[in-house]
């Protein structure tokens, strides 16, 4: 179909007159987002996913049905009034739906980017539930995309209040953080951003790659922050630098947000874990994105080891985006090796599409024994088990079963860890007062307060590693009541 | 915030010291505790560095570094005036001080710096302090004199026996540790095999002693676990459960193994770098 075609613009015609059936609308093929050929972007950090066109757009938004009681928006964690800002697409009216996003979702160029809408919007979408496939749901996600992509670089700076003279810090500019600094800033209050690293952003920036999620997305965002006043300071640690009490005490702070995602990585503590050529996810990833590792030798200088042979641990986003990073990273071989089955991997399934395109080997129902090394203590290889699906565990996923006699070794150089983070302990170890759950995660009601007055709290510190839009969800309730004490 | 040098001064061939300004880092640190520092804003590995001492009227932190891979190199190419990309910290759990009785402190090579305001706090602590410091060759020794006013006993050797006794610090911390009372805590902080070595002696006369390591380190906040290392049997991340342990419960094999992990690279970088700076004319001594 071409713009000019007689059948789009019939489409258009009738959906503009009201006109379309839903027999009309199922009849339109779920339309595909163009992506760069898998064999070109082994080799760059561009991003894959090229976003929809107009009209592309426009026939996937009137597969929407504009079911009355929008079983979609009970999906998505901050309600986003999806029925009406996909209806406009269809319309073609693309700054009335970005307008209606913007209402509920600060961040919408990153969430339709990241968020894992087959488990949230798209999972209830009736579209997906009458094929029976969730693949066929209204791809909510990619038409959030596209109508942020189309006011990208506009920079609209939200209008800001009169000064109201408090003072409100932010620890961490993760999308929590990005969040609450947006929203008090509106409300007049003088606002500061914490930040640990050399560059805000937290997970959104060291973490999901670039081909993911180009950085220039959130340093957008940031922007924004710094024209509505906002000041970001790095290379800051609350806690060490200054801490939390220090910071209401003596630096006049009024309200402090914690948000400062889960931090410490898990190791699986089996033997070789210490060998030169294990790493985290949250190592290898952040060497590769923040530092610039893949232009070793060409300005940026740090290094990760030159890989061939890649195994890594775990089925999570993170796992895909290390995976997919290795390959970008020259790496000849890289495995993914996953306890479960696929149908019981949490990453997103266009991430596990886009990672089997471009090579990786999934080697599902499989568990590293010990990983070994040679005499110098780099890793040679990887001795793994083989699993059978058992009985459902709690968590309602088979349970893996080791099959007795199944080891065998996989040639690999290089192990990276994707098996998720316990919660860092800094703001614990410096913040007596603060009230923290026995793995480590502060505790908060359902306001985001915490059990400090004046203290809030949100994203993965609270709910253990959860989603961006989980994190700005918090931020959103986090900041409404910050506003709300500061206004007593 | 800026992180400007306002003084610096050259130590030995490889090895700077730089007066940095950063208030609130002067103000917050403790001893035991370290920055992460990058001659670059933008990119660059950051440089995990103990501060050596602090100017909290004046707002600056001392840093002592050696000149051993580019970003080392590059930080040495700066001058007073010029700034760091940034600081940041203080990190790590400060040394716990307290009036112990008889501390034995053992510095090797650039180990000395991180061993100068611990040393210190423990002699204003109420602390006997005997100073055991070790280098390979005269010209490496550092900070002698600041250790020959602070110490109750000082003792220097060298490989080569240039300066002081020729020796390896293992023999006169045996000696100091065979004396009777027996002292009451040892540190010892240099290179991991020396540090090693030091456990083993001072394990053999139940001296406690605590080490500080000096792990390869990516954020310095517990975020990457690069930094891992195995204290009694389960793995600790120094930047955030460290950088001091019981150097009794340390692995230090496997740290041994892990620290070689970037060399190679790292050398190549470091080749690469002054092989620009050498094409562009910027080499320069640094004046001391
Ligand atoms: C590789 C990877 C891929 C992911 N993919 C997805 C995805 O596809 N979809 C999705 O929804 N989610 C994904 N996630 C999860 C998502 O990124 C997080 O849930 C989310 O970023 C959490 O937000 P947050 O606000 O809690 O802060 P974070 O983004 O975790 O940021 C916290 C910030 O606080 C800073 N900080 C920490 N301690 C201090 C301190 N003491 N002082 C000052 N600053 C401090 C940190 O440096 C950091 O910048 C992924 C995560 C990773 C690691
Ligand atoms: S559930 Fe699906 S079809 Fe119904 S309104 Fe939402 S997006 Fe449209
Ligand atoms: S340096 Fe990253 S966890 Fe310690």
């Amino acid at each position: 179909m071409t713009n000019e075609s007689k059948e789009f613009q019939e489409l258009v015609e009738k959906q503009q007159a009201g006109l379309l059936k839903p027999k009309d609308r199922f009849a339109i093929p779920a339309q595909e987002m163009p992506a760069q050929d898998a064999l070109g972007r082994r080799s760059t950090m561009s991003e894959v996913a090229l976003g929809y066109t107009p009209m592309q757009a426009r026939l996937e938004a009137m597969r929407c049905l504009q079911c009355k009681n929008a079983p979609c928006v009970e999906g998505c964690p901050v309600r986003i009034r999806i029925r009406e800002f996909v209806e406009a697409i269809a319309n073609g009216m693309f700054q009335e739906a970005i307008t209606i996003i913007k209402e509920n979702s600060l961040l919408p160029a990153v969430c339709g980017r990241v968020c894992p809408q087959e488990v949230q919007c798209q999972e209830k979408c009736t579209v997906g539930l009458k094929f029976k496939d969730v693949n066929q749901s209204v791809s909510i996600g990619r038409l959030e995309r596209f109508a942020a992509d189309l006011s990208k670089g506009c920079g609209a700076v939200p209008a800001v209040a009169p000064t109201t003279g408090k003072k409100v810090a932010v620890i961490g500019s993760g999308p929590g953080g990005i969040v609450v600094a947006a929203d008090t800033r509106r409300a007049g209050h003088e606002v500061t951003v914490f930040e640990a690293f050399h560059k805000p952003g937290g997970v959104m920036v060291y973490g999901i790659p670039e081909f993911r999620l180009p950085k220039s997305i959130v340093q957008e965002e940031i922007d924004v922050l710094s024209k509505m006043g906002v000041k970001i300071v790095c290379n800051f640690i609350v806690g060490r630098t200054r801490t939390i009490e220090q910071l209401m005490k003596e630096d006049g702070f009024d309200a402090v947000y914690i948000g400062v995602g889960a931090g410490l990585p898990k190791f699986m503590n089996i033997e070789g874990e210490h060998l030169v050529g294990v790493y985290s996810a949250n190592e290898y990833l952040t060497r590769a994105n923040l530092m610039k590792a893949y232009a070793f030798g060409r300005g940026a200088d740090t290094p990760i080891a030159v890989s061939k042979n890649v195994a890594v641990l775990g089925g999570g986003n993170v796992a895909m985006d290390a995976a997919r990073m290795a390959v970008r990273l020259g790496a000849e071989n890289v495995y993914l090796v996953y306890r479960r089955s696929e149908k019981e991997m949490p990453a997103r399934i266009e991430e596990v599409h886009h990672a089997k395109e471009e090579g990786v080997r999934f080697c599902t129902l499989q568990s590293p024994r010990r990983i070994l090394g040679d005499a110098g203590g780099h890793v040679v290889g990887m001795e793994c088990l083989r699993y059978d699906l058992g009985e459902p565990d709690e968590s309602g996923r088979r349970r893996p079963v080791a099959i007795k006699g199944s080891e065998f070794v996989l040639d690999v150089d290089t192990v990276i860890v994707a098996i998720g983070n316990d919660a860092n302990p800094l703001i614990q170890q410096t913040t007596p007062g603060l009230e923290f759950n026995t793995w480590g995660n502060i505790v908060v009601d359902d306001n985001c307060k915490t059990s400090m007055e004046g203290v809030y709290a949100g994203g993965d510190i609270v709910l253990g590693a959860a989603t961006v839009i989980l994190a700005m969800g918090q931020g959103r309730i986090a900041a409404a009541a910050m506003n709300q004490y500061l206004a007593r | 915030m800026s992180f400007k040098i306002l003084s610096k001064r050259q130590l030995s061939e490889n090895v700077f010291q730089v007066d940095v300004q950063a208030p609130l880092v002067a103000r917050a640190r403790k001893a035991g505790q370290f920055v992460i520092v990058s001659p670059d804003p933008d990119a660059g590995e950051r440089i995990p560095l103990t501060i050596a001492g602090a100017n909290s009227a004046q707002g600056t932190i001392r840093l002592i570094f050696q000149r051993v891979g580019k970003a080392t190199a590059q930080m040495a190419e700066l001058n007073e005036g010029d700034a760091l990309g940034y600081v940041a910290g203080p990190l790590g759990r400060p040394t716990h001080i307290e009036n112990f009785g008889t501390a034995v402190c053992v510095g090797g090579g650039i180990g000395i710096a991180p061993l100068l305001p611990i040393a210190a706090a423990l002699k204003e602590a109420g602390n006997t302090v005997v100073s055991i410091l070790g280098a390979r060759t005269k010209e490496l020794l550092i900070l002698e004199e600041e250790f020959r006013t602070l110490s109750d006993e000082l003792i220097i050797v060298t490989d080569d026996g240039s300066y002081g006794r020729k020796a390896v610090v293992t023999e006169p911390l045996e000696t100091v540790c065979r004396r009777s009372p027996k002292p009451n805590l040892a540190i010892a902080i240099g290179p991991t095999i020396m540090m090693k070595f030091c456990c083993e002696t001072t394990k053999k006369f139940e001296v406690p002693t605590q080490v500080s390591l000096n792990t390869i380190m990516v954020d310095g906040t517990g975020m990457c676990g690069g930094c891992r290392v195995e204290v009694g049997g389960k793995t600790k991340f120094v930047c955030v459960d460290g950088p001091e342990f019981d150097g009794h419960q340390v692995n230090f094999d496997l740290m041994m193994k892990r620290m070689s992990a970037y060399k190679a690279l790292e050398q190549k970088a470091y080749e690469a770098f002054r092989e620009h700076v050498c094409k562009i004319g910027l080499h320069h001594k640094t004046t001391i």
